[in-house]
């Protein structure tokens, strides 16, 4: 199951002969990247295949970018990444930190990250990097537990600035029928509440199973979405929660009114994408790709920023104690630099990182949330979330 | 008698015209990255004499001491772009490696100093031979580019290690590290040598580094009314010959601002076009020229007055400017 990431070996023995220092009064920084896979259906497109690497390839850059500064630190960074099945999750967990690792990226859903967290406890700092769940950041925070993707309120918020600024205001919501879809649309309700959005009519795509893609499945999908969408009331814009990918993919062109697609499909809120170029991303954007042989998804941006997160604290303390290194990132010093524009910085009341959330058509970016005209009296990236005010989170640290 | 009193009063006049007017005119060159030319532009008639295509995706530039030859970093073609400043035709192209960004030439001509993001490497070329002389691994995304007055030191600035490396310019070993805040761009030494100022676009910082030690000595923060603190980054960088005023690019504040030497305390920002980038004086100081990427346009700052003079229209996204030496 473990494999230590064979790509820090080389460039381990690339790096001694670079190497000022003796290697025994170097500081050892450990980290690991535990993914929990869960069964999933195929996506619509082949383009979105799942990876075996998916996660890791982010968590091998930064380690591979943590190394390179490292090198004139006298610290050293070892990743170890692991994949378990959900009822291993907790004797996996246990086990690297009984290696001594005290920082671990989760990528997992939300209940089991949740688990996780708890069987940690003060052992381990976790840092979420899969899970959307607004609960993990309100009512089941916890205090060591970080969250470096953008929650489902986030993305909605980002999306909805936008479609306001549009002036789209009149939307149709068009959800799935899982859980996670459920969670999006309401997201999205609440975003649209917030921003001043109508959500004129709701329509529900039933999942009712079935091979996900056959030979000219397009013939099919071309009648069946008008007619879906027909007889909505007027609307501006669709927006579409399909966070389980069962059908979203099928909206844009095929709806009854020639109307935009937003959301799940269309234009997507998203924390990363190969596209982006903003920023200097094009630098992170090649060195991942030379890595991993592939373009970089979010969840690897994800992954990449939470071990950046541990190497920024290793650099700026100089320190490679557990103690030390967690307090600063949850310190009022830390910040981060990612490709967004400006510093990103974990929010003190939940452990959500702060960020701009990319708003993506299929090969381009579109624009970057917050948007300009929606002014806050701290930060205008917590107009995105739950804020400080709004918070169900309870947590002293 | 009538006749000759007028001829009296329009060579006054000449005099007068003479005295306000600079002794000598430059030529400066603005890179415009998106639109893959060069401006030229008289820093007499403050006019756009020329544009001239430049290789994909031009952004820095720099100007050899005798001012015959122009070096352009054009990153999408991989390489450096060498033009005769008589003709603004290429001459020749250096081996800078993968995306060259920014790069300094040594006090002397020679060599040119590259920084390569993509291969966290400093690229040594010898102009004349047209040969790589060294490979120097620094941080991730090396970037920034400073010489010090004496030629003996190079610093260079990686963005995601966030240091400003020393490197001797004879060994072309790393001497030195310091760190400094988030996404440094930019390094300047003072024309003595005594300081040197690095800007950190996302950390919102610029480190006055001792380059004795080296250490920071102090970090200038920047603070302007009604514009939020996350717009305020720090860039390109200029200071005057006798270290009396700094000016600092802030990026999409679009602002300069203007720093005392002595104290290394704002005392003004200068409002000029959108997303502020790169400066260049004039060598006789009268004139800093910025680039401003998001409104195409190059602002011309009166550096005694204190006061943007000129707004003067270029290519689309300028990016960088250097003035001829003479």
């Amino acid at each position: 199951m473990r494999r230590v990431c064979l790509s820090l070996l080389t460039l381990l023995l690339l790096l001694v002969p670079l190497a000022t220092a003796q290697a025994d009064d170097k500081q050892r920084i450990q980290a690991a990247v535990l993914r929990v896979d869960h069964e999933r259906p195929l996506p619509l497109s082949r383009l979105d295949l799942p990876t075996d690497d998916l996660g890791f390839a982010g968590g091998r850059l930064a380690t591979a970018d943590n190394q390179t500064t490292g090198r004139f630190m006298n610290q050293e960074f070892e990743l170890v990444e692991v994949t378990a099945s959900p009822d291993q999750a907790v004797a996996t967990l246990e086990d690297l930190i009984g290696q001594g690792i005290g920082f671990i990226v989760i990528l997992a859903d939300g209940a089991t990250t949740l688990v996780l967290a708890d069987a940690a406890g003060d052992r381990a700092l976790l840092i979420n990097a899969g899970s959307p769940d607004d609960r993990l950041r309100n009512e089941d925070c916890r205090a060591n537990l970080l969250h470096t993707g953008p929650s489902r309120a986030m993305l909605a918020d980002a999306l909805a600035q936008f479609l306001v600024w549009k002036r789209w205001g009149d939307w149709l919501l068009v959800e799935g029928s899982h859980q996670g879809d459920q969670l999006m649309a309401e997201a999205y309700r609440r975003a649209a509440k917030r921003f001043g959005a109508d959500i004129v009519e709701e329509l529900v795509f039933e999942d009712t199973g079935g091979a996900r893609r056959t030979d000219s499945g397009h013939v099919l999908v071309q009648k069946q979405i008008p007619v879906f969408t027909q007889d909505a009331d007027d609307h501006e814009v669709v927006v579409v929660a399909d966070e389980s990918e069962i059908f979203g993919g099928y909206l844009p062109y095929q709806t009854w009114e020639p109307r935009p697609v937003a959301g799940s499909a269309g234009l997507r809120p998203l924390s990363w994408h190969a596209a982006q170029e903003a920023w200097g991303a094009t630098q992170l954007q090649r060195r991942f790709e030379r890595q991993a042989g592939r373009l970089m998804r979010p969840l690897d941006f994800q992954v990449w920023m939470a071990l950046r997160t541990l190497g920024e604290a290793a650099t700026r303390t100089r320190s490679a104690d557990f103690a030390t290194l967690r307090d600063f990132i949850l310190g009022p010093e830390f910040e981060l630099a990612a490709f967004k524009g400006q510093k990103l910085t974990y929010r003190p009341w939940n452990g959500q990182l702060r960020q701009p959330v990319l708003l993506v058509s299929d090969r381009l970016l579109v624009s970057v949330s917050p948007q300009q005209e929606f002014l806050h009296q701290v930060s205008r990236l917590d107009t995105l979330g739950y804020d400080e005010p709004e918070s169900a989170c309870d947590i002293s640290r | 008698m009538r006749h000759g009193s007028r001829l009296v009063s329009l060579a006054v006049g000449i005099a007068a015209l003479g005295w306000v007017l600079p002794a000598q005119a430059y030529t400066l060159y603005v890179t415009n990255e998106k639109d893959n030319t060069v401006t030229v532009i008289d820093s007499e008639t403050l006019e756009v004499t020329a544009t001239f295509d430049a290789g994909q995706r031009p952004r820095g530039i720099t100007i050899s001491p005798d001012g015959k030859e122009l070096y352009v970093c054009a990153s999408d073609d991989d390489t450096v772009r060498v033009f005769d400043t008589a003709t603004l035709k290429q001459t020749h192209t250096l081996p800078s490696g993968p995306d060259p960004e920014l790069f300094i030439l040594h006090p002397s001509g020679n060599p040119l100093y590259i920084a390569n993001e993509d291969d966290n490497l400093v690229t040594v070329v010898d102009v004349e031979t047209r040969q790589v002389l060294a490979e120097i691994p620094v941080g991730v995304e090396p970037e920034g580019m400073g010489v010090s007055p004496d030629g003996r030191i190079v610093v260079n600035t990686s963005e995601t290690t966030n240091m400003a490396h020393f490197i001797d310019t004879e060994t072309f070993e790393i001497v030195d590290n310091v760190l400094v805040d988030q996404r440094p761009r930019y390094a300047q030494y003072t024309a003595d040598g005594s300081k040197l100022y690095v800007s950190s676009e996302i950390g919102g910082t610029v480190s006055v580094i001792d380059p004795a030690g080296p250490e920071i000595v102090k970090k200038i923060t920047f603070e302007v009314p009604g514009i939020v603190p996350e717009a305020l980054q720090p860039v390109g960088v200029a200071v005057t010959s006798d270290g009396s005023k700094v000016f600092v690019a802030l990026g999409p504040s679009n602002r300069v601002a203007v720093i005392d030497g002595e104290t290394d305390e704002v005392i003004k920002y200068l409002l000029v076009g959108q997303r502020v980038w790169q400066l260049g004086f004039t060598p006789d100081e009268k004139y800093l020229f910025t680039t401003n990427g998001n409104s195409n346009d190059v602002s011309v700052i009166d550096v005694e007055a204190v006061k943007v003079i000129k707004s003067i229209p270029v290519g689309q996204q300028p990016w960088g400017v250097v003035s001829s030496p003479n």
